[in-house]
C-alpha cells in the first residue's frame, strides 16, 4: 500500500508529468552521443529506464539519472541486465516507455528477456554501444561485433529492427525513431551505437519539439479483448485498465491464454510475429546513397566506420574512380533492396567494418555473385578503418 | 465482505495444470480468500507476476486480473517495473523455490534491499517439480531425487531467514496445514508497506515426495503436521534439535520507508529545481 498523499498517483499523475516533459529548446548544442541519445528519449516520452553500469554506455543512465526525474519518469540501476530488460518489461505493461542501455556484455545478459519482449510483443528500446568483443574483450575501445548479436541474439524465430546511427545528429534522430518503431510494432527495438558515436561530441540541431513526430502504442476500446492475435500488430493494454491482460512467454493464443503444444497456435503467433516487421521492411528500412546508379566501386556500411566512407569516395572519385555508397542507417531487417540495387551497377562492393565479417555475409547473400564482395576488416585497440585504408582498397580494386 | 467466498469468482474456467493432492490448490484458494475476506469482489487492484515452475501457474493464467508470466526466475525483477510506475496497484508474485531462491534469488534479495512494496509467495516444495524432480536449493540433505540418486550432497537453503536478513517487512513462513494463519498472512503481506515475503512448505507428492519416500500427498500432510514448531517453541530447542524441523510463524513485521515512497520523494525533489 503507498501514501496517497506523496503523489497523485497513475493517471492523474502520468498526465500531469505530460506537461512537464522536458526537453532541450530547440537550436544547435554541442552535446556527446550519449548525451544526444538520452535526450532523444525523453523527447520521445521515456518515462522509465533501467541499466547496470558498464562502459561504453554509462553516461547515457548518468544523463537520464539526473534528468529523467524532472520529466516524472524513473531511473533505477537494476542487479544486473537480466533484471533491467525484466523491469522494463513491467513497466512497459504499466503504459509506460521504456529503454535500457548497454554494451556487448550486457547485452548478451539481456537476451534472455528481450526474447520474452518479442514474444509479448512489449515495446522498449535497447541501445548497445558496441565495444571489443567477444566476452569483456577491451571495454574501452570500440568495436562493431554485435550486427549478429542484434538479429539473432535470443532463441527461436523472430525478426529485429537494429539502427545503426553514425553521429551525435543520428544518435538524437534515431533515438526517437526507435521508440517510435517500437510502439508502431509493439516489438523491441535495437539501437546499435558504438563507442566512437557514443563518446564524440559535436554539434547537433534539436528541432522545435511540435515538429517531431511522436508515435504512441495503439490502445484497445472498451470490450477489446484480443491483445495478442487478431490485427498485425494488436493493441496494448495497460495494467490497472481493467482488461485482465494475460501476458506470456509461452507460447499463446490471441487471448493471452497458454498453447503449449498445439502445433497450429505456435504456427500462428510466431509466424505473426516475423511477419508484422517483414510486411513493412519499406516502412522501416532507411539507408543513405550516394552515387549508387553510376559507380564502379560500392560500399556498404554503417555506424563509425561509413564517417570514413564519405572521404574516402569522395577522394576516389577526384581520382577518377566512380564510387558509390550504401550507409545503413537500418541494419535489421537488412536493407536488401537497396543493396541488391548497388550490386546490379557496382562491380565490385567494398564492405568496411570493425570486426571479421558480419555485414559482409548479408551482402554476399543479396547480391547473390552480381558482384564481387570485398571484405575489409580491422578489429582491436578501437583503431577505426581510415579513409586511406578504403581508399587504397578501392583503388586496388578498379584496377 | 459481501457475497458468499467462491473461488470460481476470481478464476477463469480453465483446468489447472497441478497434479492430485498438489499443495497449489491450497495456495491458491486460501489466497483468494483473503483477498475475498479483504472486501475485494474483483482482483482490479492487483498485479501478479511470476516465472516458470508449477506455482507460477497460480495465478497466470486462472486468476481473473492482469498477470505476467515471465521468464524463469525474473519475476520479482518485472513487479519492479509494474509497482514503480503503477504504486497503487498491489503486486503479488507468486514462484517457486526454484524460481525464487534458484535462479531468481538475486533479485529477491535485491528487492528485499529496497524494500521494494510487493508481496512475493513463495510456494517451497523443495524441488524442481515441472521439470520432473530434480534437486533444488531447497532440497533437504540426503534427499533422493532425479539429479541426486545418491541423495543430495548439498545443504538446503533458509529462504525466510536470508529476506530477513535482507531487509523485508514481513516475513512469514507456514505450511499448507496452516490454512487459517496463511491467509492472515496473506492479508497482513499485501497490506504492508515495504518487501512482505510468505513462505509456504506445500507437497509435491509427484515429483519430490514419491522419491523421498513418501507414499502419497497424505503421507506429506503428515509430515508437515508432526514436524512443523512455532517460533516459540523453536526459541527453547537447540540447533541439534531443530534439525528435522519446519519452524513456522510471523519472523518479521515492521516499518520501514519503502521503495516507492523514497523514489517518489526524489521525483517531487527533481521537479522542485
Amino acid at each position: 500500500m503507498f501514501p496517497m498523499e506523496l503523489c497523485n498517483f497513475s493517471q492523474s499523475y502520468i498526465s500531469n508529468v505530460a506537461k512537464l516533459q522536458p526537453m532541450l529548446t530547440s537550436g544547435t548544442y554541442f552535446m556527446q552521443g550519449s548525451e544526444a541519445l538520452a535526450e532523444a528519449a525523453l523527447a520521445a516520452g521515456l518515462r522509465f529506464f533501467a541499466g547496470y553500469p558498464i562502459t561504453p554506455a554509462s553516461e547515457i543512465a548518468e544523463h537520464l539519472a539526473k534528468e529523467l526525474p524532472k520529466a516524472g519518469g524513473i531511473t533505477i540501476q537494476m542487479e544486473d541486465e537480466i533484471a533491467s530488460v525484466a523491469a522494463l518489461i513491467g513497466a512497459a505493461w504499466t503504459g509506460a516507455k521504456v529503454m535500457t542501455a548497454t554494451s556487448g556484455p550486457g547485452f548478451s545478459l539481456m537476451q534472455e528477456n528481450i526474447g520474452l519482449a518479442f514474444m509479448t510483443e512489449t515495446p522498449m528500446v535497447i541501445t548497445d554501444m558496441q565495444r571489443a568483443g567477444p566476452s569483456t574483450g577491451q571495454a574501452t575501445k570500440c568495436g562493431q561485433g554485435d550486427v549478429m548479436q542484434a538479429r539473432w541474439g535470443t532463441h527461436g524465430d523472430y525478426t529485429s529492427i537494429a539502427l545503426a546511427p553514425n553521429s551525435v545528429q543520428e544518435m538524437f534522430d534515431l533515438t526517437i525513431r526507435a521508440f517510435n518503431l517500437a510502439e508502431k510494432y509493439r516489438t523491441p527495438v535495437i539501437l546499435l551505437g558504438d563507442e566512437i558515436i557514443a563518446h564524440m561530441r559535436e554539434s547537433i540541431t534539436i528541432p522545435p519539439k511540435d515538429s517531431i513526430e511522436i508515435i504512441d502504442r495503439k490502445k484497445p476500446k472498451q470490450g477489446d479483448t484480443m491483445f495478442f492475435g487478431g490485427d498485425e500488430v494488436p493493441p496494448m493494454p495497460s495494467v490497472g485498465e481493467g482488461f485482465n491482460v494475460t501476458v506470456t512467454g509461452s507460447t499463446h493464443n490471441e487471448y493471452g491464454i497458454r498453447i503449449t503444444s498445439d502445433p497450429v497456435g505456435h504456427r500462428k503467433l510466431v509466424e505473426r510475429l516475423v511477419a508484422k516487421i517483414q510486411n513493412n521492411v519499406d516502412k522501416i528500412v532507411e539507408v543513405e546513397t550516394y552515387n549508387t546508379e553510376n559507380c564502379k566501386v560500392g560500399i556498404v556500411s554503417f555506424g563509425c566506420t561509413s564517417r570514413a566512407v564519405y572521404e574516402a569516395a569522395e577522394l576516389a572519385n577526384k581520382k577518377g574512380i566512380k564510387t558509390g555508397f550504401a550507409r545503413l542507417k537500418t541494419l535489421w531487417p537488412f536493407p536488401e533492396k537497396q543493396v541488391k540495387a548497388l550490386a546490379e551497377t557496382a562491380k565490385t562492393i567494398i564492405v568496411p567494418e570493425m570486426n571479421l565479417r558480419q555485414v559482409f555475409f548479408e551482402v554476399k547473400r543479396v547480391a547473390e555473385g552480381t558482384a564481387e564482395i570485398v571484405p575489409l576488416n580491422k578489429i582491436g585497440g578501437g583503431e577505426m578503418i581510415t579513409p586511406e585504408e578504403i581508399l587504397a582498397k578501392i583503388t586496388k580494386e578498379s584496377e | 465482505m459481501s457475497a458468499e467466498f467462491s473461488a470460481k469468482t476470481y478464476l477463469r474456467e480453465i483446468q489447472p495444470p497441478f497434479c492430485a493432492g498438489c499443495g497449489a490448490f491450497t495456495v491458491m484458494n486460501t489466497f483468494l480468500r483473503a483477498v475475498h475476506e479483504m472486501g475485494h469482489q474483483d482482483l482490479r487492484k492487483f498485479v501478479f507476476c511470476s516465472g516458470i515452475g508449477c506455482s507460477s501457474w497460480i495465478p497466470s493464467p486462472h486468476f481473473k486480473a492482469d498477470t505476467l508470466h515471465v521468464t524463469h526466475g525474473r519475476s520479482i525483477a518485472a513487479a519492479t517495473g509494474v509497482k514503480l510506475m503503477q504504486p497503487d496497484l498491489n503486486v503479488v508474485v507468486f514462484g517457486g523455490d526454484g524460481d525464487i531462491v534458484g535462479i531468481g534469488l538475486s533479485h529477491l534479495i535485491h528487492a528485499a534491499r529496497r524494500n521494494l512494496d510487493i508481496t512475493v509467495v513463495m510456494v517451497n516444495n523443495m524441488i524442481y517439480g515441472m521439470t520432473g524432480g530434480q534437486v533444488a536449493p531447497t532440497t533437504p540433505s540426503k534427499t533422493f531425487t532425479t539429479t541426486t540418486p545418491y541423495g543430495n550432497f548439498e545443504r538446503p537453503l533458509d529462504a525466510s531467514r536470508l529476506v530477513i536478513s535482507a531487509g523485508a517487512c514481513y516475513v512469514a513462513r507456514w505450511t499448507t496445514t496452516h490454512i487459517a494463519q496463511l491467509k492472515e498472512s496473506f492479508k497482513t503481506a499485501i497490506n504492508t508497506k515495504g518487501f512482505a515475503f510468505i513462505e509456504v512448505i506445500s507437497q509435491c507428492p509427484t515429483a519430490f515426495g514419491r522419491r523421498a519416500g513418501f507414499k502419497d500427498a497424505g503421507e506429506m500432510i503428515q509430515w508437515f503436521k508432526t514436524s512443523s514448531i512455532t517460533i516459540e517453541e523453536a526459541s527453547k530447542l537447540s540447533e541439534e534439535e531443530l534439525k528435522d524441523k519446519i519452524v513456522v510463524g510471523e519472523f518479521v513485521k515492521k516499518e520501514a520507508p519503502s521503495l516507492t515512497e523514497t523514489v517518489y520523494a526524489v521525483l517531487k525533489e527533481a521537479q522542485k529545481e
